[in-house]
């Protein structure tokens, strides 16, 4: 149990990058730990303590295996997660090109 | 042969071969775009007849039967929204073939266009709740890239934060994915259906349920998770404003909500009331927003967030009435947002300004535009024969014929509330003085073309409501909605 405990712990602090850091690097780091956060519980969901890789051999019998679903999931979680990360560090790049900072409290152009 | 798969290779082999020769190829991008979208929309109006009748097409991807495999089905709330998506998206891109010449590097904009297309159709047809989660990161991605299109100051700081809040959002509904997964064992969303009706529903179900609210809420841009949309719609360009607004929202939101909320959780009463809960409010804060604005996509994008109010308001109500009616609402407002949103992108590349306080006596020098313009405005605030009345007369009917009073009133007030910023709009952009000094630059025919026959639509939209029609377009549609869990039965009847 505790360790899904601290699989939302890991979220929270994530969260709380995305919301309180002024660094837009940062804020990006932070989602990455948000994603790390739920592809992490995913995982888990399909893992069994003591089980073994999923592999169906002849002499083997099926029992106690992890399922291997989540983990085909998660890979794909991960690709995508790859492509915000790459695309929101290409924004950031850009941004620092027209502002000369990072800090998210001086670009604000744009307001409710 | 089953058209279904097709939705989804077009757009997306369009948009590889558009990267791969777009550069080298003068007009390739142009050329192959206009021809797959007009391909996908009469595609999309053969799939009405498809499933005229309660019919269920499902195709299984690789041949694997649905449990295990992944499906993509087609029934009547999937066509409705083929077409909705295609017709405006078709429309769109003959916009953008001279409106985006503003910009550098056309094909990249094609390129992103087609892969947000595609996982919009995607989102409709998928019949396995990863593969949706899938499809909506690629439409998501493809979005937060045409959002920064323009590469500026702001449509960076806009493109940065839609897309912070976005794959937060997203990783909402991962966790919900993840843990209905662990609860039922199985991705379909039929098979999901069946396991949870054996199961006794505990506190897990409405976890979930909030999760997925929150997710697609965002994505919906509904009240308390609204804050993106009005920096990011108006920041795009006005092709991809009128996509975002038009349809982007109510695919990745609305579509994707109401099919988990009724089909595979069935309506339970509490989700039901936060949906009525948050439309009113969005109808409330998002029309109180808008008056106040002086930029007139800005406005727009206010108006949206209000009219997707009356969107959730009806589907919470979930009577039949109130389905037809939120649905008949979804395709309007699908119609007027991309045509006023495209309305607006031709006043700025005629006059160079979005300030409602710096334009005004624009209806003597643009007269389709001024035409098309009051057209819009007058069917979204629902004047009399515009297709805006019928939708919003069949919510009042529906909130009274289930005895909510107080919600018709405030359906009606709101309304009077969206007439009061339109005319603004109106008095600002078409009447008063000039004070536009330079020449106003002519707009093209594409441009001229979609905005001529988005109005058509928004003239002649009412007579959907014809039972002839209405029973192949729209009645098929609210009666998938309406079928709650026993969509799981269809699905696994379809398949043998």
């Amino acid at each position: 149990m505790s360790i899904y405990f601290l699989c939302l712990v890991l979220f929270c602090i994530g969260l709380y990058c995305v919301l309180r850091k002024r660094n837009l690097i940062k804020i990006i780091i932070g989602l990455g730990i948000i994603e790390y956060a739920v592809n992490l519980f995913f995982v888990l969901v399909g893992y069994r303590f003591g089980g073994r890789a999923p592999i169906l051999a002849k002499d083997q019998a099926v029992l106690n295996m992890v399922d291997p679903l989540p983990q085909a999931l998660v890979l794909t979680a991960i690709v995508i997660g790859l492509a915000v990360t790459a695309l929101l560090v290409a924004i950031a790049i850009r941004l620092y090109e027209r502002y000369g900072t990072f800090d998210i409290t001086k670009i604000r152009n744009l307001r409710g | 042969m089953n058209i279904i798969p097709f939705f989804v290779i077009l757009p997306l082999g369009c948009a590889f071969l558009i990267s791969l020769f777009g550069k080298r190829i003068k007009n390739f991008s142009d050329i192959l775009a206009t021809l797959v979208s007009i391909f996908l929309f009469s595609l999309s109006l053969y799939s009405i007849f498809l499933v005229k009748g309660f019919k269920i097409l499902v195709y299984k991807v690789g041949g694997w039967v649905p449990p295990i495999g992944i499906c993509m089905v087609l029934d009547g709330l999937t066509s409705f929204m083929l077409v909705t998506v295609n017709l405006v998206s078709l429309l769109v891109v003959i916009y953008s073939l001279s409106y985006i010449e503003r910009y550098t590097e056309k094909f990249r904009f094609f390129t992103l266009f087609m892969l947000m297309l595609a996982g919009m159709n995607g989102i409709i047809v998928t019949g396995d709740l990863f593969n949706l989660f899938v499809f909506l990161e690629i439409a998501s991605i493809a979005s937060y890239a045409l959002v920064a299109f323009g590469t500026e100051a702001e449509e960076l700081e806009a493109s940065f934060k839609y897309a912070v809040m976005g794959s937060v959002a997203s990783s909402f509904i991962l966790l919900g994915i993840a843990l209905l997964y662990s609860y039922t064992s199985t991705l379909n969303m039929a098979d999901i259906a069946n396991t949870l009706a054996q199961k006794a529903s505990g506190k897990l179900l409405s976890f979930i349920s909030v999760l997925f609210l929150m997710g697609f809420g965002l994505k919906a841009a509904l009240v308390p998770f609204h804050a993106w949309l009005p920096d990011a719609h108006p920041s795009a360009p006005a092709p991809i404003s009128a996509m975002l607004s038009g349809v982007f929202i109510k695919v990745l939101g609305i579509y994707a909500l109401s099919r988990i909320l009724f089909n595979i959780f069935g309506p339970i009463m509490p989700v039901l009331n936060i949906l009525i809960v948050l439309g009113i409010l969005s109808m409330v804060v998002g029309g109180l927003l808008a008056i106040g604005q002086t930029d007139i996509k800005r406005l727009f994008a206010y108006s949206s967030i209000s009219q997707i109010g009356y969107i959730f308001l009806s589907l919470g109500i979930a009577t039949p009435l109130a389905f037809l009616a939120g649905l008949f609402h979804l395709f309007n407002h699908s119609i007027f947002k991309s045509l006023l949103f495209l309305n607006s992108g031709a006043i700025e590349y005629s006059t160079g300004t979005r300030d409602l306080r710096k334009m005004g006596g624009l209806i003597s020098k643009m007269s389709l535009t001024a035409n098309t313009n009051i057209i819009g405005s007058m069917s979204i605030s629902g004047m009399p024969p515009l297709n805006g009345f019928w939708s919003k007369l069949l919510i009042v009917l529906a909130c009274v014929q289930s005895g909510h009073f107080i919600l018709a009133i405030i359906s009606v007030l709101v309304s009077i509330l969206t007439l009061a910023y339109y005319l603004k709009v109106l008095k600002g952009v078409l009447f008063g003085a000039e004070n536009i000094e330079t020449p106003v630059k002519r707009i093209t025919f594409q441009m001229q073309f979609s905005m001529a026959i988005l109005a058509l639509i928004c003239i002649i939209g009412g007579l959907v409501l014809i039972p002839n029609l209405s029973n192949l377009f729209l009645k098929p549609a609210a009666d998938v909605l309406l079928l709650g869990k026993g969509y799981a039965k269809a699905i696994f009847g379809a398949v043998q």
